[in-house]
């Protein structure tokens, strides 16, 4: 790693405005929470900050608050917390289940919610001191004529990375808002609409600008009659990144469907809300026949890359199972 | 560590310490030589941030240690580096391997992946904690009866992701012990044994 100065702040308040004095005088600084991820890029020389502001010093942003309608979480919440908090478990199953798919017990013993969300891609392209690819400022991403089996199929281009955030896919599927803070203030945004893709963007994986940080994540609580489903398939059983992962919400009245969420991760540069899916869905019964039409709706217009054609078979299949369980 | 300053036992490390020969000799002195460059302090590289260094107080196994560091220092290589704890084991050192993992206020956590910097005021546990005097861990007896080591270097991280695990949940179940050990890898593929190991230590302790 090259050497920088790291720096315990307090507050949101510090944190902003260090995060603005180091851009205003171009000096390079990021923020971490656990580190367990940014740590990484760090020693691979991916990223090399001046600054490094540690905010897990600032004191009491780690709540898990059950409000009226729904859960606060702050920022700095660890992912194991996330996961073994019975209200959570009790009223928000798919995003405790997904905390508890992250990673491995170490990470998700460090790990916070804010960098889950937060954590750049894990592309080995893009992790690798060896390539200056697109997303690093280099003029090529890899993945389209090298080795992209684990790579978008959907949303992508010309930068091919998957997001890959267990809780994002999980957060968007129940309609969760993010809390972001900067110089003039916070402001709450839908969750969905924090992450950018590249053809919008291809060097940022989200829309934080450089003297802002997200502070809370506001979860509400499905609607009585709801139903969620969280898989994620994986080369191994554990510790591994999402090949597919399929979050569904399905709320019914009786046997018919009022609403719907579908969103997958490991198949998009963000995590993809398949709304046209969730359009043809509702009004109907989910039986095996609805649930499989529901998962080529999802699928459609996917483009997958040579190597990773099978993960559009994989994701069809996971929603049909997801809405199956969640009828 | 105790036993290895007294001399009262042959640690691996002091033996190769001890047989010195040229290879070994050139070793430490090229060590030497990085520790002299690093406490020039990486001129071309520092840009600026001027307060790159700090001297914490580190709570390891009860006792503090105080140390100076480099802030990008990570605890794994404080604890090896500077504490001589090298139970600890630096695999990947990017946070996907466990050999480093240490307990941390409870947790089991890859201690590649914490800046000494953030570890003041925190109760940090290692494999050479574990021991009451000469009396080892019911965990490490397990590990040991159950074959639990093959090439070892993966084995303290096992037993401090076992450990923890038991503090948290002192009867797991089997699917539960295989979880808590999941962030560990094992190259020799010894899984079942570390994961019998835990389930013994935990039927043990009753």
């Amino acid at each position: 790693m090259k050497s920088f100065e790291n720096i315990d702040v307090k507050s949101v308040r510090e944190a902003v405005s260090l995060l603005q004095k180091f851009h205003q005088q171009k000096k390079s600084a990021a923020v971490v929470g656990g580190g367990s991820e940014y740590l990484q890029l760090m020693k691979d020389h991916v990223v090399e900050p001046d600054y490094l502001i540690n905010l897990k010093s600032i004191p009491g942003l780690d709540y898990i608050k059950e409000e009226r309608g729904g859960f606060r979480i702050g920022a700095l919440a660890k992912l194991v917390e996330i996961e073994e908090h019975p209200a959570v478990r009790e009223k928000l199953l798919i995003l405790s289940s997904a905390a508890g798919e992250a990673a491995s017990p170490q990470i998700r013993n460090a790990g916070t919610i804010a960098g889950n969300l937060c954590q750049r891609p894990f592309c080995w392209y893009f992790r690798s001191s060896n390539f200056t690819c697109l997303r690093k400022g280099g003029q090529v991403c890899y993945t389209v004529t090298g080795d992209g089996r684990f790579h978008a199929i959907l949303g992508a281009g010309p930068s091919y990375i998957v997001h890959p955030s267990d809780t994002a896919p999980a957060l968007v599927a129940l309609g969760a808002q993010i809390k972001i803070a900067g110089p003039t203030g916070e402001k709450m945004i839908p969750l969905e609409k924090f992450f950018v893709l590249p053809s919008v963007d291809y060097k940022r994986e989200n829309i934080l600008n450089p003297a802002e940080i997200v502070t809370e994540i506001f979860v509400p609580t499905p609607k009585a009659g709801s139903k969620g489903f969280y898989h994620k398939v994986r080369e191994r059983l554990a510790w591994d990144h999402a090949i597919v992962a399929v979050a569904t919400i399905v709320e019914s009245s009786g046997s018919v469907v009022r609403a719907a969420r579908v969103v997958m991760g490991g198949v998009a540069p963000i995590p993809w809300r398949a709304a046209k899916a969730e359009e043809f869905l509702r009004g109907k019964r989910i039986d095996e026949a609805t649930a499989k039409q529901a998962g080529e709706i999802a699928l459609e217009g996917a483009k997958p890359l040579k190597d990773n054609v099978y993960k559009v078979k994989m994701a069809q299949d996971l929603i049909q199972r997801g809405l199956l369980a969640s009828a | 560590m105790e036993d290895e300053k007294k001399g009262t036992r042959l640690s691996r490390r002091s033996f190769l310490k001890g047989i010195g020969g040229g290879a070994i000799g050139t070793a430490v002195i090229s060590t030497g030589l990085v520790k002299s460059d690093s406490a020039e302090g990486y001129s071309p590289e520092t840009s600026g941030a001027g307060g790159n260094r700090a001297t914490i107080t580190l709570k390891v196994n009860g006792k503090a240690y105080r140390v100076e560091v480099e802030h990008r220092s990570t605890l794994a290589e404080v604890l090896r580096d500077e504490l001589g704890l090298t139970g600890t084991k630096i695999g990947c050192d990017r946070g996907e391997c466990g050999a480093c993992t240490v307990i941390i206020n409870g947790h089991n956590m890859y201690a590649c992946s914490q800046l000494a910097v953030w570890m003041q005021g925190k109760d940090i546990l290692t494999v050479e904690g574990l021991a009451k005097g000469d009396k080892l861990d019911p965990l490490q007896e397990a590990f040991i009866e159950h074959d639990g080591p093959q090439c070892g270097f993966c084995t303290s991280g096992q037993i401090m992701s076992g450990k923890a695990l038991l503090m948290k949940n002192p009867k797991p179940d089997e699917a539960q012990a295989r979880r808590g050990l999941s962030g560990n890898l094992c190259r020799c593929g010894n899984y079942n044994r570390e994961v019998a190991a835990v389930l013994a230590a935990a039927a043990k302790s009753s």
